[in-house]
């Protein structure tokens, strides 16, 4: 380890990783930290990734995939299935990821790209002069070092301390988080070829419970509800443990998961002057899916680039990094808050609602996965329910969203 | 005055409770919580953690 560096990026997640390759493959020294000592464990994740979106930023490598999605099978309170399959030869549509081993692929692409890897090592304070960021304070094996850094980019995900150390407030309220469980399976016999989706506000309130497989025979169970629907004697872990005894009495468990995914939406800042944020850190999470990875990695991919932008110019002041606030604003951004105004519609439905909604799209056949050809489906049949999204379709049609991350 | 207790055999160390702490007064550190003098017993982050592992001492 150096005392100094173009780039300090704070955690190995997705986000950190490709923001650390980027940026040292355009020249940059770059040192990227991980508290954990084994980077991608414990996994706080579900595992499941665009096949299209995932091969922008990585080769996808037997090693860490698990399973190859055909489709999603979605049930509605009353067990109504709604079924999105690909039709089209090969089956563009998913994977389900091993991420103990996808984190660390992506980190070995950044220490390939020149970057400085150290794990086992926690970012404890900014070092702030004339309200510049100019590095961090780190903590490794009990020891404490200063490292300088002309930018520090926060990718310490949904626990995110760095944005608070630079004075923004990431901070995230009940109603803006789902709180999540999920087992690692063996013998639940589902389809390998399906994602599962289970909706209703007794199973999973304001939330839902996934089934993705693994492989073999293997899934992973999982639930998520809203922060404030949780906690008065019944927690996230208690609604899949119902869920699981009630479906899966038989199935055994191999590995317990937690873990909260931000659903807030864009947040108002995500730069100070010398620090940007990325991914989890950032709030880049889809408010819908709880889908963050592809976010986190394009975000992490802008962000690299315009470090080496504003380093080049010999600028790295909040007015420089506006860049990167500008670029992915326009980008993931706007899905991020189209899909916001979904969430907010459907966190407000009874199960008879779910149902009726549920009903309507019976029968449809779906030759594509894109959310928003059901979300289309499902306004022209329930028109004065989903009333609140016609402004959804509009911004879809303007900027051409695709919403298949 | 230590004002959280967080049950560390059914904590999952995955940080959602350090999210959602508006004062700033936690840390996830490897596998254990740490919680510092900023606390104020508002009770948030038992609310939201995904297995019950914090109770909020009044
Ligand atoms: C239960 C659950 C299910 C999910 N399912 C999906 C899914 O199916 N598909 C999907 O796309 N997304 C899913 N997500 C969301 C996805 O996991 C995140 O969006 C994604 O991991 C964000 O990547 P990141 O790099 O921003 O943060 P993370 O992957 O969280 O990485 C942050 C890293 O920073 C490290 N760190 C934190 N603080 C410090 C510090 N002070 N010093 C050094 N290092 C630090 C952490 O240890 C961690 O390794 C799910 C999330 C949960 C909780
Ligand atoms: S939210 Fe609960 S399980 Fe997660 S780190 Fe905090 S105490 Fe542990
Ligand atoms: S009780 Fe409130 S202030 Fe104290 S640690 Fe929990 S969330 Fe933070």
């Amino acid at each position: 380890m150096k005392n100094e560096y173009d780039v300090v990026v704070i955690g190995a997640g997705p986000a950190g990783s490709i923001t650390a390759k980027t940026a040292a493959e355009k020249g940059l020294s770059v040192l990227l930290i991980e508290k954990r000592q084994e980077i991608g464990d414990p996994v706080r994740c579900a595992e499941g990734v665009s096949k299209v979106w995932l091969r922008k930023h990585i080769e996808p490598d037997h090693r860490w995939i698990c399973a190859d999605v055909k489709g999603s099978r979605i049930f509605a309170p009353d067990g109504t299935m709604i079924e999105m399959a690909e039709e089209i030869a090969g089956g563009e549509v998913g994977y389900v990821l091993e991420r103990k081993i996808f984190d660390r692929a992506l980190a070995y692409e950044a220490s390939k790209a020149g970057a400085d890897v150290m794990v086992k090592t926690r970012a404890t304070d900014l070092i702030i002069e004339n309200n510049f960021i100019k590095g961090v304070k780190v903590s490794h094996l009990g020891q404490s070092y200063d490292i300088k850094a002309k930018i520090v980019i926060g990718a310490d995900g949904v626990e995110s301390k760095v944005g608070r150390w630079a004075g923004i407030d990431t901070a995230i309220k009940p109603a803006d988080i789902e709180t999540c469980a999920q087992y690692l399976m063996s013998g639940t016999g589902i389809d390998q070829n399906y994602c599962y989706f289970y909706l209703g506000n007794d199973v999973a309130p304001a939330g839902y419970v996934w089934i993705f497989p693994k492989g073999n025979d293997m899934a992973n169970v999982g639930i998520g509800i809203m922060g404030n629907k949780s906690g008065n004697g019944k927690h996230a872990i208690d609604y899949l443990n119902d869920f699981v005894n009630d479906k899966y009495p038989d199935a055994k468990i191999l590995e317990v998961d937690v873990g909260g995914v931000p659903v807030c939406g864009s947040i108002e800042k995500t730069i100070a002057n010398g620090l940007m944020l990325v991914g989890d850190a950032a709030r880049q999470s889809d408010p819908i899916t709880g889908g963050g990875i592809i976010n986190a990695m394009e975000a992490g991919k802008i962000a690299g680039e315009v470090a080496y932008n504003a380093i080049s110019k010999g600028d790295v002041s909040a007015n420089a990094l506006n860049e990167y606030e500008i670029k992915w604003r326009e980008t993931i951004g706007r899905e991020i808050d189209n899909s916001l105004i979904v969430k907010d519609t459907f966190v407000k439905f009874t199960d008879k609602e779910l149902n009726s909604l549920g009903h309507s799209l019976e029968g449809v056949n779906f030759s594509s996965m894109s959310l928003i050809e059901l979300l289309y489906a499902l306004f022209k049949a329930n028109k004065k329910l989903l009333w609140d999204l016609r402004i959804l379709f509009k911004n879809v049609v303007k900027y051409e969203l695709d919403f298949e991350r | 005055m230590v004002t959280i207790n967080v049950n560390k055999f059914k904590c999952g160390y995955c940080g959602a409770c350090v999210s959602v702490c508006p004062a700033g007064a936690l840390e996830l550190v490897e596998t254990w919580i740490e919680v510092n003098e900023l606390c104020t017993s508002c009770g948030i982050c038992a609310k939201i953690c995904p297995v019950g592992a914090i109770e909020v001492k009044k």
